[in-house]
């Protein structure tokens, strides 16, 4: 098991390196090249552009300049965010705080009903209940997140329910309405509620689809072990329904679920673009849409590379707790 | 002793196109997925001659107040079934060409999908080797990058460089197919290593047929099962990704629009007009869903084992 999860890891490195000049390549030919919001400012003239394009290297060939971009990277340095005007780092940093309460509060209530919904259908296959069920997750399936958001909005304001569809920090001293300052007003004190009141239209959006995938999977998942000889087994024994539920068939069923889970990982690192968007929730997702539209490359580079490792990692989590759930499985 | 019961249906005498048609009529979501497709594939095709006004024109009785639909008020609504939309188009009539748009994005996307993924899919279980190693590994990058956020670089990326409104559809179809297709060729993959050590595979290969004639006529058609239900449920996939682009600016551009790219000007005036923002996201919504269980009753109907 060590050694498989060391030779993961070390087959990880290529993996990350290749994604990364993937990446930089894509986004070396955006417009403006690193330059954008200087191209679009009055006061630099096109003899300012020429010298900062010759300072930063920008004038380098391709190769030269992602070697040297990867060298800074590996010394902990992503780069400079025009669109913040902060460091990459620094940006990325002050987004994942929202973006982990809002993304963690979602699996969590996705989780628990989609699995509960998940074992109560497969406990009575082909019920009225379980009809309900399917047909509910195939719906929150289908839903497209963004027209679920916007009809949750009208539905609100129809009925004029006073939950904010948008995000706005209050800020007590001056008249300095900024929505990135300080998260840690968050989860103080009197903020509490007001953040909650935030947090409600977010999570049911973003639950909605997560919710219906895990109960979906917990269904078949527990269907197919129900057909198994071990319950049989166990039903001879005449052991009652709810310890062969939870002792014998829920251990099992449990396991691809699990690692299912654990692919949600680089979610709950990155936000959720459109519903962090529509909602002006500030979180990574957001940042990454601001980044986008103003043309903020290291930015971008940074935000997706650290996702894109996130995917990696999860994807080697999710075997290992395989291997380590279910003792069948062996890895050499 | 009797035999009975469904197992007994899917006896070898029946051929197997005949068990797959009984156990998809058998399937009733899917049925009744294909009749909405169905109506929403022809009223897509038929939009230039069934749709009552030019989608793009401005009516000229429209004074800036918002036109709703007919079922709501009757007469005020001057013959617009569906209102108008925030600039005073018909709200209908752009929904049916909005449908050519979302649609045919969603299928020739999955067209360019299948052909890239299987391809590649069905080189790599064939050959094996170093071949499919190399093919694996470039799938790995793919997979590891996440989808939405790199589509949205790409098509920004487009976007920005060219003209706005010259972001032609088809560069949308080829970065979506281009991104899209490692599952399908993970599942080709997947048959091919077992197909290709088949006794009818050495009997292609013992009576001198090449490499390729193998890997389409004997091999391919073998695998055509998971292939099929795979690409009907990334059309769906597909839509929605369309529909997200375009709601957040990415995709489709005007004077062009998806049912997507309706939403996102619509958002902003749902509490005066909310016909806009429902109806183009009830045909998304309507179309996934029924693209969904036609999917699912397939995945039935060719493989009852197939998870």
């Amino acid at each position: 098991m060590f050694t498989y999860i060391v030779r993961r890891t070390l087959v990880s490195i290529p993996l990350l390196i290749l994604i990364s000049i993937i990446l930089y390549v894509i986004l070396s030919n955006a417009p403006g090249g690193g330059l954008g919001p200087y191209l679009q400012n009055p006061h630099i003239t096109p003899a300012d552009i020429a010298r900062l394009k010759h300072n930063l290297g920008l004038d380098q060939p391709l190769p030269i300049r992602y070697v040297r971009w990867l060298w800074t990277v590996l010394h902990g340095d992503f780069g400079w965010s025009t669109s913040n005007s902060e460091p990459v780092l620094d940006a990325i940093a002050s987004r994942i705080p929202p973006t982990l309460l809002l993304m963690g509060v979602s699996f969590v209530v996705s989780v628990a009903i989609g699995l509960a919904a998940g074992i109560f259908s497969a406990v009575r296959p082909y019920s009225f209940a379980d009809y309900f069920i399917t047909t509910f997750a195939f719906f929150g399936q289908s839903m497209p997140v963004f027209w679920f958001a916007i009809m949750l909005q009208l539905l609100l304001a129809v009925h004029g329910i006073p939950l904010p569809a948008g995000y706005q920090i209050k800020l007590p001293s001056a008249g300095i309405s900024s929505d990135y300052s300080n998260f840690s007003d968050l989860f103080t004190g009197a903020n509490i509620g007001d953040t909650a009141s935030h947090l409600v239209m977010p999570v049911v959006v973003l639950s909605l689809l997560s919710l219906s995938l895990y109960s979906r999977f917990m269904r078949s998942s527990l269907l197919e072990v129900t057909k198994t000889d071990y319950v049989r087994t166990a039903k001879a024994k005449g052991l009652d329904n709810r310890t062969i539920l939870f002792k014998h068939e829920l251990k099992n069923a449990l396991i691809p679920v699990v690692t299912v889970l654990a692919l949600s990982l680089p979610g709950v690192i990155g936000g959720a673009v459109v519903t962090e968007t529509i909602f002006s929730w500030p979180g990574a997702g957001r940042m990454f849409i601001n980044a986008l539209q103003q043309s903020d490359i290291a930015l971008m580079m940074g935000y997706l590379l650290i996702l894109a490792f996130f995917v990696v990692f999860s994807n080697l989590l999710a075997d290992v707790l395989y291997a380590v759930l279910d003792p069948r499985v062996r890895y050499d | 002793m009797v035999l009975q019961g469904p197992e007994f249906d899917d006896s070898d005498t029946l051929t197997s196109k005949v068990t797959f048609w009984s156990r998809l009529r058998r399937h009733r979501m899917a049925i009744a997925g294909f009749v909405v497709l169905a109506v929403m594939a022809v009223s897509a095709l038929l939009a230039p001659w069934i749709s009552p006004y030019d989608p793009t024109a401005i009516d000229p009785r429209w004074t800036g107040e918002a036109i709703p639909p007919c079922f709501t008020n009757g007469s005020a609504c001057l013959g617009h079934w569906l209102g108008v939309d925030e600039v005073g188009r018909d709200l209908l009539s752009r929904l049916l060409w909005g449908a050519r748009i979302s649609l045919m994005i969603g299928f020739v996307t999955v067209i360019v999908e299948v052909l890239i993924g299987a391809t590649l899919g069905a080189v790599a279980g064939y050959y094996g080797g170093w071949i499919d190693w190399v093919i694996m590994r470039v799938t790995d990058v793919f997979l590891s990058i996440p989808l939405l956020p790199l589509l949205l670089v790409l098509t920004g990326v487009v976007v920005a460089s060219s003209n706005k409104a010259s972001l032609s559809l088809w560069v949308i179809v080829l970065i979506i197919g281009a991104l899209s297709w490692t599952s399908v060729a993970r599942l080709v993959r997947a048959s091919f290593l077992s197909l290709r050590e088949r006794e009818f595979a050495e009997a292609a290969r013992a009576v001198g047929n090449g490499d390729l004639r193998i890997i389409f006529r004997h091999l391919l058609p073998n695998a055509v099962a998971p292939i099929i239900v795979q690409a009907t449920l990334d059309v769906a996939g597909v839509i929605v990704l369309e529909s997200v682009l375009s709601f957040l600016g990415f995709g489709v551009q005007p004077p062009q629009a998806s049912w997507g790219s309706m939403l996102a000007n619509a958002e902003a005036n749902v509490t005066v007009a909310w016909w806009a923002a429902v109806f183009p996201g009830l045909c998304i919504l309507l179309t996934v869903l029924s693209i969904n269980y036609i999917g699912d009753g397939l995945r039935d109907a060719l493989d009852p084992n197939m998870k």
